[in-house]
């Protein structure tokens, strides 16, 4: 048997609020096998977005241990965990978070840059094709539209070919054509990438082309 | 209708109070305070002038005579006209301690002075006491700069010419000091009549007798001078009265505040840039209000109404506060102020540079804003489901840009009107408004540069963000090197121009300077001061020449400033030579020399250059006024008198016998080794005590000194505009850091320690330095160039140290700025501000 993709044990996050600390999540526990996919679902401050952020080494667990491909995140500082995702993580996220002031080209790149290959431009380009944007490459966010944008930020999740994708509800600011589009994009790229993803949803559809669900309620694994 | 239905939009709207409009604020404030503060103190100064104006002049009014004291019968039509009269003479002299010799400026006074003031002594004593004559050893009081020199203190003895005298006291404030205008020498004051003996003010002796006149309470001083002029037509007084009592001071002080004006309002432009940069942030972020305005049924004049009346506002505020700041920072400052300035200051709310400082505010903020504003009636309603980014127009409507371009105009047209001088303000005004398009052309070209740079850069993360943020949309790329570089260049402009007056003053002059000048020369001394320098090895070369000093008061029969106006060559009295074959260096331009022995009428040799500004010609004549006495002689000959080498060089040469009888001395030249300098001012000046020495070395010291303070007082100006563009670029740090946390957030996602990001921030901070700096240091230097070479007519060459020093300033700045709020964007988390955006 492998290693587990993801090893979360008592996962505790409370963040300060300004009525006092409030639990974010209380007390997760979890694995996620390598090559599957999970969707985490639950209803809106259930905390799935903030499972996702800790398992991205995004936002440090006050408490519990996150582990991702072996190792303890939750002993990384902010850099080392910088480091970590070089090459590992893809992250898509509901707002698309392209870097403004770069073009398509330069924003599926950069990860590449970050992860030190020599041919970050032509792999970046390569990306931008697969997701139908090749004639694009020159554009700056504000020039694209919604849907295109998300499909710059796939290929730049995707473009290092990372051993773990992260979806933030990537479809939640499209119309369902382009979301539909969009996921059908996210699961073939990460059958051919063969890359873990875990994806948060409100949507039971897309739940259900995963090969797992989570559902979460107040903080915890319902 | 639409303008109420605006205004009750634009009330709305403010109620957000003034969020995001404090660099708006700052700026405007910044910069009308400035001009307003340079206004106040110009005012106090002048109140101060124009009420203390007689005690300045040392009475109501002044009549002054060149190389000579009145005759009985004009002292007779003063002592007719005044209650009290006092008579001073003043001329320069060497004040003698055993082997130690100073250039002094003596002032010879009767009992009645001071007419009006007081004379205040250290330690304090009766001025009659102080110069009253004790076992015959006739008293005396000076400047402390001279008695420090010298070595002296009270009770000591030096010697003027042959006589010794006693220094009773210091003298600590002066009351007619300001009027006298620039001296070369500290002062010397004693009674006139204790000159007799001395040697000094023999025949043709330089020396100036003046009059000062105490007049019964309501005499018209206008009537008086009138009459003065007819009574004294054509012998050679000049009339000066209390309504302006340092008419030099008075002209200094105007041209000075109306040059830092206009520097004032170089700050008011890196001022608007950061007005302009922050309505245009203000109104991005207004673009989905724009827009639902539009689709509720706005039209375009109601939308831009709407915020042109909430910018009217807040620039009305902003000059208010400038108005304000700079109306009440002064006053609160008088004590120290009036401290520091050696003039009378009457400091108190003057509304008249309040209301100039206002304006210029008023229109530079329309002027700036106009431009940003216009483009909120591009906003349509669509821009609600799409950007709004993608479809703007580069240029605002040509109605704007029509009004934009009047307002400029006003603006000039303001300045040019409140200083007085046309020509400095389209000189100022003109490099500014270069200066902005180099700085504009000048962010494009960064841009562009930027944009090749990162292609080039791939598989350098680091270096290629940097310039991906310089060359994308929303850095505030353009308003940075606008601001930082407007400021620098301003600086660097000052920096070029002060850096080659030096050098032009005190860097080149000594290797074709005289050492000495020597005046007073008598004719009967002249062998022996001759033979002494011809025996000295280390003299290279001596030039002398009979001086004597003449008003030119009428040139073809008509009065001289009627043909010349203002001319410096007759606004005063000037050197008048003769000479019976021209000079060996000089260059006839036109006409011929006289035979060495004409005695026909008196012909004249002019100036060449200064004859084509005067507009003369060959055969005019020009009638001279020397010793009270007029010559009317015709030109000749034109010459070319080079000034710059700072040897003798004459506007008008006489031939011999034309002024052969008129009393006078010699001027003299001596190039000599440093080393021997002291030597042969030691043998001549106690060979021949009655002459005076000026050595060139010092007299270029007392001019670089003004010249120091000049510049200093030009600097602080120029540090203003500079305070101004660091506000600007803190405030467009400010305006990024939201921007800058996000990138590093997103940064961080994709891999990147923060080490690479903040590497990324600095670089880019250093290009945005580098280039404001170099670009400021280009446009800095062509206005050096050319104010050296068309203003001072200076060779010019680049100052390298304060170049270095803009650069390396701009760097600094914009390297502080960006890293000061960089820190906060480094240590943000990302999911948090991830999600914020989200």
């Amino acid at each position: 048997m492998t290693d587990p993709v993801f090893y979360l044990q008592d996962v505790v996050l409370s963040l300060k609020g300004n009525a006092g600390p409030v639990d974010i999540l209380r007390g997760i526990s979890l694995e996620v096998e390598s090559g599957t996919s999970v969707a985490l679902t639950g209803p809106s401050g259930s905390g799935k977005s903030s499972l996702l952020m800790v398992m991205g080494g995004l936002e440090q667990a006050t408490g519990g241990t996150v582990q991702a491909l072996g190792e303890n995140l939750s002993a990384m500082n902010e850099d080392a965990l910088a480091r970590f995702r070089q090459g590992r993580m893809g992250i898509v996220f509901q707002s698309f978070h392209l870097i403004p002031t770069m073009t398509a080209l330069e924003n599926v790149a950069t990860p590449l840059e970050l992860a030190g290959m020599d041919d970050a431009f032509d792999q970046a380009q390569a990306a931008l094709d697969l997701v139908g944007l090749g004639h694009r490459t020159g554009h700056y966010p504000a020039q694209m539209s919604g849907g295109e944008q998300q499909r710059v930020a796939l290929a730049r999740a995707c473009a290092p070919r990372p051993a773990i994708l992260l979806a933030d509800e990537p479809t939640g600011n499209l119309d369902s054509v382009n979301g539909a589009a969009i996921m059908d994009l996210l699961f073939s790229l990460r059958d051919q990438y063969g890359a873990t993803l875990v994806l948060v949803t409100h949507d039971p559809v897309l739940a259900e082309r995963c090969d797992r669900t989570i559902a979460l309620a107040d903080g915890r694994i319902a | 209708m639409s303008l109420r239905l605006a205004a009750r939009f634009a009330r709305r709207e403010m109620r957000g109070g003034l969020q995001g409009f404090r660099l708006f604020l700052a700026c405007l404030a910044l910069g009308v305070a400035a001009i307003a503060a340079v206004g106040s103190v110009r005012a106090a100064i002048e109140a101060g002038l124009s009420r203390e104006g007689a005690a300045l002049l040392g009475g109501d009014a002044e009549l002054d005579f060149t190389y000579r004291f009145a005759t009985a019968e004009e002292r007779a039509w003063m002592a007719q006209r005044a209650d009290a009269v006092s008579e001073i003479v003043e001329f320069r002299s060497m004040a003698v301690v055993g082997d130690d010799r100073a250039l002094t400026q003596i002032k010879g006074v009767d009992d009645a002075y001071p007419l009006i003031g007081e004379m205040v002594l250290d330690p304090a004593m009766p001025l009659e006491t102080a110069l009253a004559t004790v076992d015959d050893l006739p008293g005396a009081v000076m400047e402390r700069a001279l008695s420090d020199r010298l070595g002296l203190t009270a009770g000591d003895v030096f010697r003027l010419g042959t006589r010794d005298y006693r220094l009773n006291a210091l003298i600590k404030r002066e009351p007619d000091s300001a009027a006298s205008g620039f001296a070369l020498g500290p002062r010397t004051l004693l009674r006139r009549d204790t000159l007799q003996g001395s040697g000094l003010l023999a025949a043709g002796t330089l020396y100036n007798s003046k009059y000062r006149l105490d007049l019964a309470e309501g005499t018209e001083l206008s009537t008086l001078e009138a009459e003065a002029e007819a009574h004294f037509e054509n012998a050679g007084m000049r009339w000066t009265d209390a309504r302006n009592g340092a008419p030099g001071v008075a002209r200094f002080v105007e041209r000075l505040s109306a040059f830092l004006v206009l520097v004032g309002l170089s700050g008011l432009a890196v001022g608007g840039v950061g007005v302009s940069a922050a309505v245009r942030a203000y109104l991005q972020g207004k673009t989905g209000v724009i827009a639902t305005l539009r689709a509720l049924g706005a039209d375009r004049a109601t939308i831009f109404q709407t915020y042109f009346i909430q910018i009217g506002a807040l620039t009305l505020l902003g000059v208010g506060i400038g108005v304000v700041l700079g109306g009440v920072v002064p006053l609160l400052l008088s004590p120290l102020i009036a401290a520091r300035l050696p003039l009378p200051t009457s400091f108190a709310l003057y509304p008249a540079p309040l209301i100039e400082a206002g304006l210029y505010g008023l229109l530079t903020a329309l002027a700036f804003t106009l431009w940003p504003l216009a483009r909120s009636e591009d906003v349509r309603a669509a821009t609600l489901f799409r950007d709004a980014w993608a479809g703007a127009r580069s240029l605002p409507a040509p109605r704007y840009l029509v009004a934009i371009t009047a307002l400029a105009a006003a603006l000039v047209g303001l300045a040019g009107w409140f200083n007085g001088s046309w020509w400095l303000t389209l000189w100022t005004l003109g490099g500014i408004a270069g200066a902005l398009l180099i700085l504009v052309l000048a962010s494009l070209l960064l841009r562009t540069l930027a944009r090749g740079g990162a292609r080039m850069a791939r598989g350098r993360p680091r270096l290629r963000w940097a310039l991906a943020a310089l060359a994308g949309p929303g850095e505030g790329a353009g308003a940075v090197v606008l601001s930082l570089g407007l400021g620098l260049s301003v600086l660097a402009a000052v920096g070029q121009i002060d850096g080659n007056l030096r050098q032009a003053i005190s860097g080149n002059l000594p290797d074709v300077a005289p050492s000495y000048f020597f005046v007073d020369i008598q004719k009967d001394q002249m062998p022996g001061y001759t033979k002494r320098l011809r025996d000295d090895p280390a003299v290279s070369r001596i030039d002398s020449a009979p001086m004597l000093r003449g008003v030119v008061t009428e040139i073809n029969g008509k009065p001289a400033k009627d043909v010349a106006g203002d001319h410096w060559v007759v606004s005063g009295d000037r050197g008048v030579t003769y000479a019976a074959h021209p000079d060996p260096d000089a260059i006839i331009t036109q006409g011929t020399w006289w035979e060495p022995d004409y005695d026909g009428p008196p012909l004249i040799s002019f100036a060449a250059e200064e004859a084509k500004e005067i507009g003369l010609q060959l055969g005019d004549t020009l009638t001279i006024n020397v010793l009270g006495r007029d010559i009317t002689g015709t030109i000749a000959s034109f010459r070319e008198v080079d000034f710059s080498t700072a040897g003798i060089g004459f506007i008008l040469t006489m031939n011999p016998a034309a002024l052969a009888g008129a009393p006078h001395t010699f001027i003299s030249t001596v190039y000599a080794e440093e080393a021997a300098e002291a030597a042969i001012l030691r043998d001549l000046a106690t060979a021949y005590p009655n002459i005076t020495a000026i050595r060139v070395r010092d007299a270029i010291d007392r001019v670089s000194a003004v010249l120091v303070s000049l510049a200093a007082a030009t600097s602080y100006g120029a540090l203003a505009t500079l305070l101004t563009g660091f506000v600007v670029l803190i405030g467009a740090a400010a305006a990024g850091a939201s921007a800058r946390t996000y990138e590093a957030a997103l940064l961080k996602t994709l891999g990147a320690p923060r080490r690479a990001i903040a590497a990324s921030f600095v670089l880019r901070a250093v290009f945005l330095g580098l280039f404001a700096g170099s670009v400021a240091l280009l446009a800095g230097c062509l206005g050096g160039w050319a104010v050296s070479t068309f203003v001072m007519e200076t060779d010019y060459s680049i100052i390298w140290s304060s170049a270095l020093a803009i650069i390396a300033g701009g760097i600094a700045a914009t390297v502080l700025a960006g890293l000061g709020f960089a820190v906060t964007s480094l240590n943000a988390r990302p999911a948090q501000v991830l999600r914020a955006r989200e």
